[in-house]
């Protein structure tokens, strides 16, 4: 029965209890003031995307031929207006939708995928393993942006192939990371003491892997997060993601490009959209990273 | 030594026949029936056979690419649609256009990022060594999340429609095959396509050299280095002979970069590089020149990964264990 | 509320035989690494076996061999009379819930990022526990430990000391109820202070819930303290075996004399001067032929590299050497003839 065994004193006093893993990442990201600032500014950013229509001035479909190409501020239009007449500023609150959305909605789905195949051929290892890396590797020998554009174009174009065309270019990413935090992890002596109780495979990749192959893959998707939306908008600028009139970034600046000499700081807003909506994303996952890193104490 | 080379020349073999097939692939997810590109609207059944057989497209598809590889070895890879020249003609002459970018672009930003890394790994601490380490933080960050197509365009706007220095586009009054660096008049052309292209990857290279320097300078044997009298450029040149592998992987990274910034920064300056090509065989769905242009650029980019790794092979003895 | 295991051979019974247990490890380009060569043994219910030697001599691997966790390439293992594998014995999930393992405390030995209650309970919940009963279990173990589960049940690894990390480990054993605990250098990393207070424990635990312990250590010492009889292990076989006072007070391998002479000493009358095995010990790649430890054995004679000297058997002190096997053609060994008729 459990009476406690009196044995002479622990090396340490008592000290308080302390908190879990993920309040400790909290409290470091809390005392970072630049992970900080920039992650207030993307919530801004996201959060004028999703409720666009709600402050948006002006509707950003509504052309008119006589308000075309006016500066800053004409008339309450604040950010000029298109080449078609139409406001820019609400194109660019309307435009955050797309732009967020093929920058997230590829990340998840490469993370799904190329994770679970990550994991798959790190515990699995043997043939498996090899040909599932093996095949990841022919990708990888793309350069991301041709990759894109050829998957992208091959398919045709428009939102939804731009979507498919970077989650494919991301998978092998997330693939290679997910499986060396596998392997890193396989061999390790709290996995075998696991195997030893007599656990299956799910149960000790549910308990004790994913744990530890999450976190990586976490950290990597938030840096491919800036990456995809520049992607994304790469297509667009190409003619390949989203096809007119849809508000977006990348395609905005394609066609306000003929412009140029007529309003040329009014055409460049969308590609500050982009640049500073990198920014934010990169500055967060580099923040996330150091913060989730268990070695700096 | 010869067993590395030897390991990772075989290695890249079936790298290379991958992205090979993977190209090949490319046209059959299309959708729509490749052939429709070929073919009038009009055209009536026997057309269609003889267009077929004359395509190969009748034969099952294994052997389509074993032809395909084949011819492409030979350097044939069929006639454009588009311009019904051939498509080699067309790739390689384009890819001639882009390693002129190239040729300026990556030796301007190593130059540049390796200088300003290992001078801000090698600044005292104290306000002004603050100062270099967030420069090049914020470089590394900002030349990570520009979008290169927008930053070509602000080059444009500010000194081609504002100041009017440099023109806005293209290659050369004299036409793209006139083209020569050795010219004034045209190196005006290339100015803006190379800052623009070398820029991004500025920061990334100064971060890189940075952590690498600041690691090496750390090691004990720059201690005994600078113990046994030698000056302080005299100790950073064995430091960057140290910290040279690590930068040479990161410089064949960002070559990789280039040939995928260059799909994107050549239309905005109109230069008739192959991004420019792969652009316009996209939009005129002119399937050979895909083809040919993806494959030869995938190579490109698999032959420079693989010379990169030989040449860490050959200064770092570590890696050489193949 | 805990599930006693059965007895179902009683006292007499072996709790575990391993009867000529094989293990080789291919390595690339040819060749074998022969980390267990043959080796037999039986360990008696509630006895402490000990198993001793240096590095690389294949006790390691013969512990995973004991539980299963690596597949033996010869030999059988007898559970408590049920042959593992068989399929009229017993099957390795049964195996894993009677005998478990206690590891070395090494920086992954427990799962960084999960709480200590998590990690002991996790043996509960793959018996099928739901999470409260696997905690309960889990804090009952802990208590068991001497580990105050309120305080220790949600910290993590990194925030334990070695001796407290080690309590853990051994918790995270008892939690299935064994029978039968192998301890895998399970002391070997602790301050020597520390180190008292784990054995100490085990001591307690052993009295208190009647465990069987494999005890495998390269610490001499220790092994004396601890075991009842003591198997000494050279390159992947069994040098020497019998009650544990016996073998340290007469060795009579000369790889265990030289084992036992090796150790150094606090008395100054005594001082240990010279080092009594010369040469690095033969990698288990390329064994000499005959017996293993011929090549650096001072009383090696042909006959030794010709065949290897049988394993000892049973329980009686024997040990694996020419010198001991009457008509085995060794110089020394005609004296053993000559006392037997004398």
């Amino acid at each position: 029965m459990s009476q406690a065994l009196h044995l002479p004193a622990m090396a340490a006093p008592r000290p308080a209890p302390t908190p879990g893993y993920w309040s400790m990442v909290g409290r470091r990201l809390r005392r970072d003031p630049v992970t900080v600032i920039f992650c207030l500014l993307m919530l801004a950013i996201v959060l004028s995307a999703v409720c666009a229509p709600l402050i948006s001035p002006f509707d950003p479909y509504k052309e008119s031929v006589i308000l075309r190409l006016k500066p800053f501020g004409f008339r309450g239009h604040w950010l000029g207006t298109d080449e078609l007449g139409r406001d820019i500023l609400a194109r660019i609150l309307y435009g955050g939708q797309t732009t967020l959305l093929m920058g997230i909605c590829p990340v998840i789905a490469a993370c799904l995928v190329g994770g679970s195949l990550g994991v798959l051929a790190g515990y699995a290892g043997g043939w498996v393993g090899t040909l599932i890396m093996r095949t990841m590797d022919v990708f990888y020998a793309f350069p991301s942006v041709l990759l894109a554009v050829a998957i992208s174009g091959a398919m045709g174009g428009g939102m939804l192939n731009g979507m498919l065309a970077l989650a494919l270019v991301f998978v092998p990413a997330m693939c290679r990371v997910a499986e060396t935090a596998t392997t890193q992890v396989r061999n390790l002596d709290y996995v075998e003491a696991a195997r030893a109780t007599g656990a299956g495979h799910l149960m000790i990749v549910r308990h004790h892997l994913l744990g530890n192959v999450m976190a990586p893959v976490l950290v990597y998707a938030s840096s491919l997060v800036s990456v995809s939306i520049l992607l994304g908008s790469g297509l667009s600028f190409l003619g390949l993601g989203v096809r007119p009139p849809i508000p977006e970034w990348g395609l905005m600046l394609s066609t306000l490009r003929q412009s140029l000499y007529v309003q040329p700081w009014v055409c460049a807003v969308p590609g500050f959209a982009i640049f500073i909506t990198s920014i934010c994303f990169n500055l967060v996952s580099d923040g996330l990273r150091s913060a989730m890193d268990v070695r700096l104490k | 030594m010869a067993r590395t080379i030897l390991l990772r020349l075989l290695y890249a073999l079936p790298i290379g026949l991958g992205v090979s097939l993977v190209c090949f692939m490319l046209v059959y997810i299309a959708p729509g029936d490749p052939l429709q590109t070929v073919l009038p609207p009009d055209a009536n059944a026997e057309m269609i056979e003889i267009v077929k057989r004359a395509y190969g497209f009748d034969k099952p598809l294994p052997v389509q690419f074993v032809n395909w590889i084949w011819r492409a070895a030979h350097g044939d890879f069929g006639l454009s649609i588009a311009t019904r020249r051939a498509v080699s003609l067309e790739v390689f002459g384009a890819l001639a256009n882009t390693l002129q970018l190239a040729v300026f672009a990556v030796p301007l930003s190593f130059l540049v990022g390796a200088g300003l890394g290992t001078a801000a790994a090698c600044t005292p601490p104290g306000p002004v060594g603050r100062a270099m380490d967030r420069l090049v933080t914020g470089t590394a960050v900002m030349g990570v999340s520009v979008p290169n197509y927008w930053l070509g365009l602000v080059m444009v706007i500010v000194f081609a429609v504002e100041l009017a220095w440099l023109p806005a586009s293209g290659m050369g009054n004299n036409g793209s095959d006139n083209f020569s660096a050795f010219r004034a008049d045209d190196l005006r052309y290339l100015v803006l396509p190379v800052f623009t292209l070398a820029m991004v990857p500025v920061g990334i290279i100064a971060r890189t050299t940075r952590a690498a320097v600041l690691e090496v300078r750390g090691q004990d044997f720059v201690t005994t280095l600078r113990a046994k009298g030698l000056s302080e450029w005299q100790v950073v040149r064995h430091v960057l002979k140290n910290a040279a592998p690590g930068m040479l992987a990161v410089m064949g990274l960002q070559f990789g970069y280039l040939m995928g910034g260059s799909i994107l920064v050549e239309p905005v300056f109109a230069w008739p590089g192959s991004g420019t090509l792969l652009g316009r065989a996209i939009v005129n769905r002119d399937v050979p020149v895909l083809q040919g242009a993806i494959l030869v650029l995938a190579l490109v980019f698999v032959t420079t990964n693989l010379v990169v790794d030989l040449l860490q092979a050959a200064i770092d003895p570590r890696v050489r264990r193949g | 509320m805990r599930m006693k295991h059965p007895d179902r051979g009683g006292p007499a019974q072996p709790m575990l035989i391993a009867d000529g247990l094989k293990k080789h490890f291919a390595i690339a380009g040819g060749g074998a690494v022969r980390a267990v060569d043959g080796v037999s043994f039986a360990v008696a219910k509630g006895e402490t076996i000990g198993i001793v030697g240096e590095s690389g001599c294949g006790k390691s691997t013969l512990a995973r061999l004991l539980l299963h966790l690596i597949r033996p390439d010869a030999g059988d293992l007898v559970f408590d009379g049920d042959k593992v594998g068989a399929p009229d014995g017993i099957d390795l999930g049964s195996l894993r819930r009677q005998a478990q393992m206690v590891f070395q405390d090494s920086a992954s030995s427990l799962n960084p990022r999960m709480p200590v209650r998590d990690s002991v309970g996790f043996g509960p919940r793959v018996l099928g526990r739901t999470r409260a009963q696997a905690a309960a279990e889990a804090d009952d173990t802990l208590r068991r430990v001497g580990l105050d589960p309120e305080l220790f049940g949600p910290r993590y690894p990194h925030e334990l000391s070695g001796g407290q990390k080690q309590r853990v480990n051994i918790a995270r054993a008892l939690a299935l109820n064994p029978r039968l605990v192998i301890l895998d250098e399970a002391v070997s990393a602790l301050d020597k202070s520390v180190e008292a207070q784990v054995l100490n424990l085990l001591a307690t635990l052993k009295r208190q819930l009647g465990l069987t312990y494999v005890f495998i250590s390269h610490d001499l010492a220790v092994v004396q303290h601890v075991s009842d009889r003591v198997l000494v292990m050279y390159l992947g076989r069994v040098a020497e075996s019998g009650p544990a006072d016996q073998v340290f007070a007469t060795p009579l391998h000369p790889y265990t004399r030289a084992l036992l002479a090796s150790r150094l000493s606090m008395d100054p009358e005594h001082r240990v001067e010279a080092a009594p095995i010369t040469g690095d010990p033969p990698s288990p790649a390329n064994p000499p032929s005959g017996c293993g430890f011929r090549t650096r054995c001072p009383h090696a004679e042909a006959v030794c590299a010709e065949h290897a000297p049988a394993a000892p058997t049973g329980q009686a002190h024997d040990a694996a050497c020419h010198m001991l096997r009457a008509g085995s053609g060794h110089s020394a060994a005609h004296l053993l003839g000559a006392q037997a008729a004398a």
